[in-house]
């Protein structure tokens, strides 16, 4: 496998930012309720840390040491920021489903996570590489659990009713099946995320630490 | 040995040098875009007021305004009035007509004012302007009120378009940022949709409003006159900032209505 390839798919799996390198879980969990809302912050997340880490990567040699953390913070939220102005002036709509997630990804820690342990020591092409494979490992884990915790919680996909109408009994309703209300709190986004994790590693000892 | 970029003096210039940088660059931008942004907004506006009233393109299940090309004809076609009360401590102190309004306010249409400035004039012991619309489709008239409070991480406001017994026909709400999933789905059809027909008035004329309610034990929301909405999984203190704002912002607006009535 070439090194660059590796950049992409080791996120993927043995090394995924949320279940290996526990950053971004924050956002793995508030924002998981619904399989769209997983989605659109996947993406605007892929956006932001491409960009970012291509950013943070050219200016690596003038940032000085004492102070980059304040640096990349300032990077990541100006970029967002511009971003979101300019969806508010060209492309409002799309602004509007967006404009929850603008503090969240300006938060998340994966941002800064990647930034700091990559950025600042590669170059601008493998840093851009590494930003996409670990946004679409956070992706990946963003949409398992979005998936199981609306499918669960509100019988629906995608806002699309899959298991009947609870109020008019149909489906598996009719059998006395009810959505586990429970699944859409928080602490069950953390149990999602511990379920993931320990499939993970049951299926690779490699990953476990001691 | 001690690299360039580790010294003190450098660092300073720096961090000037990327302030002056980022915050001409954001203020450029912010400036430059702003007439745009402004624009959406207004049209934002003219497509909720439409939406409370029954004008938009919606699909089954899904909430859609008409389009914003659309919006300003639509506006002018079928918001036939729009008056601006002024309040003072629940009492109207005077009502202004749209002409008198624009004449008085270098031209600014009362669907502009700001909500959340009034509210904070309210606070501050002055008078409150209370716009109210008032539109008109297929021969029924509609009165629609913007309404404005706090969901549990920021702002939550809406449009509640009402009959002449305040009888609610439509509403419209929105949020700047609700948890997506859990509060963010006031916006969803399925909570707006449950308004229409609810009473906000008693048989006697007495204000109750509508309480988002976990317990009404009628998700279908076959009773129009429980004056409860069943509340959205999740979402308690979303729920409750609609009830506030419901409860606060509509009951100054009963005194226009008692006055629409006598008139008749």
């Amino acid at each position: 496998m070439g090194k660059d390839t590796k950049l992409i798919l080791d996120p993927l799996a043995d090394n995924n930012p949320i279940t290996i390198q526990v950053l971004g879980i924050c956002s793995a969990l508030a924002i998981t309720a619904e399989l769209e809302a997983s989605i659109v912050m996947s993406i605007s997340v892929l956006f932001v840390l491409g960009v970012g880490n291509v950013v943070i990567s050219l200016m690596r040699n003038i940032i000085p040491s004492k102070i980059r953390i304040i640096v990349q913070l300032i990077v990541v939220a100006t970029l967002v920021i511009i971003v979101d102005l300019v969806l508010k002036a060209f492309a409002y709509e799309l602004s509007k489903t967006l404009s929850v997630f603008v503090g969240l990804i300006i938060t998340n820690c994966i941002i800064m996570g990647r930034f700091e342990a990559f950025a600042l020591g590669n170059g601008p092409w493998r840093s851009f590489l590494d930003g996409i494979g670990n946004s679409l490992g956070y992706a990946v884990i963003l949409i398992i659990v979005g998936f199981f915790r609306e499918l669960l919680g509100s019988g629906t996909l995608l806002g699309i009713k899959i298991l009947g109408d609870p109020v008019a009994k149909t489906g598996l309703y009719a059998f006395g099946y009810e959505n586990n209300g429970f699944m859409l709190l928080s602490p069950m986004a953390l149990i999602v995320v511990g379920i993931i994790i320990w499939v993970q590693r049951s299926r690779n000892k490699a990953l476990i630490e001691d | 040995m001690e690299k360039r970029t580790d010294k003190n003096s450098y660092t300073v210039i720096f961090a000037i040098g990327m302030v002056l940088v980022v915050g001409a660059l954001l203020a450029y931008l912010a400036s430059a875009l702003k007439p745009m942004i402004t624009e959406n907004q207004r049209l934002e506006k003219q497509q909720n007021i439409l939406y409370a009233m029954g004008i938009n393109n919606n699909t089954p299940g899904s909430a859609t305004f008409i389009s914003t090309d659309e919006a300003p004809e639509k506006f002018e076609k079928y918001i036939t009035d729009q008056v601006v009360l002024e309040v003072k401590d629940g009492k109207i102190v005077s009502q202004l007509s749209r002409e008198e309004y624009k004449a008085k306010n270098s031209g600014q249409e009362p669907y502009l004012i700001d909500v959340k400035k009034q509210q904070a004039n309210a606070k501050a012991g002055k008078n409150r302007k209370l716009p109210l619309f008032v539109g008109e489709k297929e021969g029924k008239k509609f009165y629609i009120a913007p309404i404005r409070g706090k969901g549990l991480w920021d702002a939550i406001w809406g449009y509640i378009a009402m009959d002449e017994n305040m009888v609610v026909q439509g509403a419209y709400f929105d949020h700047k940022g609700e948890t997506p999933g859990l509060g963010a789905n006031i916006k969803q059809r399925y909570f707006m949709d449950d308004f229409y027909g609810e009473h906000l008035l008693t048989e006697a004329g007495v204000f109750k409003g509508i309480t988002i309610s976990k317990s009404n034990a009628d998700p279908t929301n076959q009773d129009k006159k429980d004056y409860e909405i069943d509340a959205i999984a999740g979402a308690t203190i979303t729920g409750d900032g609609v009830t506030a704002m419901i409860k606060k912002d509509l009951k100054l607006y009963v005194p226009y209505f008692k006055n629409l009535k006598n008139k008749q």
